[in-house]
């Protein structure tokens, strides 16, 4: 089929009204909202950092000093590596990618449950229950999560009480309070992707390998987990990215000696005003989670149409 | 291959809340034995099934298998197979792994798996297929690798939950004369649930015919046909006529009916019914169509009724006429095709005979639905 084609079928089929008005849509999303800005940013990254009168000037080219920064350091520095800042760069994928797993752990037999459970009106109400808190801003929850593990918060104290400690636990400076912040702040986008695939499996598929003698861990293993694995892939990919991109929780619930990598890129965007510098931090970021998860994908064996489902 | 063993139901209640899904049920299978429970959905027979396979434990009674009470034992650990109403195969795993899945949960190896896989495919004449997904076979292929996974597991009892409702008629008849030759073939007993007398009647040692929750009755489908022991039986169980009256009189094994309708007839008592219906009782006798001829002697007697024919139907191997009967409802009479034409007699009134041996008569009782 050609394109002229194509566009007249589209167009018959939706009216020219609608269509007129989804095509613009999601051509101003794609466009405007996601390539062009991405591609300025790439620009950025390779431009040198100029006061405003030599932007266009004789000494704005194309350089990768910031790509050489992030990797080697500023020139004439001691170490031979930038080891600050690719250390953070490696602790954030680390702690992402630590994240993802425990919200995977948690919330697949939560949304097993969910899916498996034929009772109605309970089942509304706990995802209910998983949703309301959401319509309270990121920072807000942020802070409450700060309150709640702070040294006159809720768990120390109620920890003093029973007497199962003297002092109170140093929560934030841990990092307890950071990763149960990111772990909760995204823990919905890995319950559904996995609930509304688990919700569509045969129960009889569970019950047949039951009754052919299969203890409930294999039934995962070999059954639902497979038929699950576009969804866990689709909430894992979410929450990974997610994660490593935050910058909320890390700002507010980070311990002092804990740093994001989107904070320094916030750093060299804001207090530094060295936009070319954030960039090619924020890029670096973008790519290497993009082939984080591309290749985590292909070990699954996911393709990436699955993931839509 | 293991031999099959003894299922027995004793005292069998299943009750959900207020729903009592199963009534009394006292259930003999022998070892070996194909047997069917037959009854319309909602009777209570996939409860049953569930009860015998450990999804579900009966809320009294015992469920003995081989002679073994199996209460507290789940699933997992009896030795049963179950084939689902709709196979349940694995989608993601290869039609070969599906087979030996009983296998890999024993701990068995690859190799020996895939051995034993291939010779089930054979058995079922599907030997090339072992690497296909299920859903790259045709559904009579799917069917075929349900049971040889069900029986990869070597089970004494085969439990089978209309397996063939979603065939074609072709392949389910075909299956059919499979499903008793596999079971011949491995000896061991087969439980199988239906809704359809067809394939009660043609695998069965034994049916039972099941009502709300209640057995009416277990006997062989010869039996189940020719003498069913209630009204229901009679009803659900093939087509049969169905005429209201009073006992006029009883002599020895025969009944004299006097109906509203269609004068007095005579017919052979249920042996269910002997010795319980008594002169005056309200009864019913049941006619099956193929057992009505029309009459060369229309003079009045107890074994001829005539009545308007409505209209006729021609099916092929038989001839369907269908006259006017009580109650707004038809009597139908089927009349095998030998091959020559016959005039049509709509609108004219006919006169039937049959053999009251073949008529039967049973205490008033309710009737399966249309």
């Amino acid at each position: 089929m050609n394109i002229a084609q194509f566009f007249r079928n589209y167009f018959t089929r939706n009216g020219i009204g609608l269509g007129t008005f989804l095509l613009v849509a999601v051509l101003f999303w794609v466009v405007v909202l996601i390539i062009l800005p991405q591609l300025s940013m790439l620009d950025f990254s390779f431009r040198h950092h100029l006061p405003p009168p030599e932007m266009g000037g004789p000494k704005d080219t194309y350089t990768l000093e910031h790509y050489k920064y992030l990797v080697l350091g500023a020139p004439g520095a001691d170490t031979s590596y930038n080891v600050v800042d690719l250390g953070v760069f490696g602790r954030t994928l680390l702690a992402a990618f630590f994240v993802t797993i425990l919200d995977l752990v948690l919330c697949y037999p939560l949304a097993y449950y969910l899916g498996q459970s034929k009772g109605g009106g309970f089942i509304r109400v706990l995802v209910l229950l998983l949703i309301i808190p959401y319509w309270i801003n990121e920072i807000l929850r942020a802070f409450a999560f700060r309150i709640i593990f702070g040294d006159s918060g809720l768990i120390n104290e109620m920890m003093m009480t029973m007497g199962l400690i003297d002092n109170p636990i140093d929560f934030i400076r841990a990092n307890v309070a950071l990763y149960a912040g990111l772990g909760y702040a995204y823990i919905l986008l890995m319950i559904f992707p996995i609930y509304n695939v688990i919700e569509s499996l045969d129960r009889n598929q569970i019950e047949a390998a039951r009754d052919m003698g299969a203890p409930w861990w294999r039934i995962h293993w070999r059954v639902v987990i497979p038929y699950a694995k576009p969804g866990i892939s689709s909430g894992c990919t979410m929450v990974f990215m997610l994660t490593a991109g935050a910058l909320a929780a890390p700002q507010i619930l980070g311990g002092p000696s804990s740093l994001w990598f989107t904070q320094i890129i916030y750093q060299w965007f804001n207090q530094g005003g060295n936009w070319p510098r954030g960039a090619a931090f924020a890029i670096v970021l973008l790519v290497t989670c993009i082939i984080i998860v591309l290749s985590m994908m292909r070990l699954f064996k996911v393709r990436i149409g699955d993931i839509g489902k | 291959m293991t031999k099959g063993v003894d299922v027995d139901l004793e005292d069998v209640w299943i009750r959900f809340g207020d729903f009592v899904a199963v009534r009394e049920a006292n259930v003999n299978i022998k070892g070996g034995e194909f047997f069917s429970f037959l009854g319309p959905s909602g009777c209570g027979k996939t409860t049953i099934l569930r009860s015998v396979s450990g999804f579900l434990e009966p809320s009294q009674g015992k469920v003995r298998i081989g002679g073994k009470d199996m209460a507290g034992i789940g699933p997992n650990k009896r030795p049963t197979a179950l084939i689902f109403q709709n196979l349940a195969l694995f989608p993601l795993m290869k039609v070969w792994e599906n087979i030996t899945f009983s296998l890999e949960v024993k701990g068995i190896g690859k190799a020996d798996r895939r051995k034993r896989a291939d010779e089930l495919l054979d058995m079922i004449a599907l030997s090339d297929q072992g690497d296909k997904l299920p859903s790259e076979l045709s559904g009579g292929q799917k069917q075929r690798v349900a049971i040889a996974r069900a029986l990869c597991a070597e089970p004494d009892v085969l439990l089978l939950d209309e397996p063939l409702s979603a065939l074609d008629l072709k392949l389910r008849q075909h299956m059919r004369t499979e499903l008793r030759e596999i079971q011949q073939r491995v000896g061991i007993t087969f439980i199988y649930i239906t809704h359809d007398q067809g394939e009660a009647l043609t695998m069965s040692d034994n049916v039972a015919v099941m009502r709300a929750g209640v057995i009416d009755q277990i006997a062989t489908g010869h039996t189940i046909y020719n003498d069913p022991a209630t009204a229901f039986v009679a009803s659900f169980v093939g087509e049969n006529n169905v005429f209201r009256g009073t006992i006029k009189s009883i002599d020895g094994d025969m009944a004299l009916v006097s109906t509203n309708r269609t004068g007095e007839l005579l017919s052979r008592i249920a042996t269910s019914a002997k010795g319980k219906l008594k002169v005056g009782d309200t009864a019913m006798m049941f006619i099956r169509p193929e057992a009505c001829d029309i009459a060369a002697d229309t003079s009045p007697a107890a074994n001829r009724f005539s009545a308007k024919v409505k209209h006729e139907e021609f099916e092929g191997q038989i001839y369907n006429v269908f006259l006017e009967g009580s109650e707004g409802k038809e009597i139908k009479m089927s009349l095998v095709n030998i091959g020559k034409q016959r005039a049509s007699a709509e609108g004219n009134n006919l006169t039937l005979e049959y053999e009251p041996q073949q008529a039967v008569v049973l205490p008033a009782g309710e009737l399966a639905s249309e």
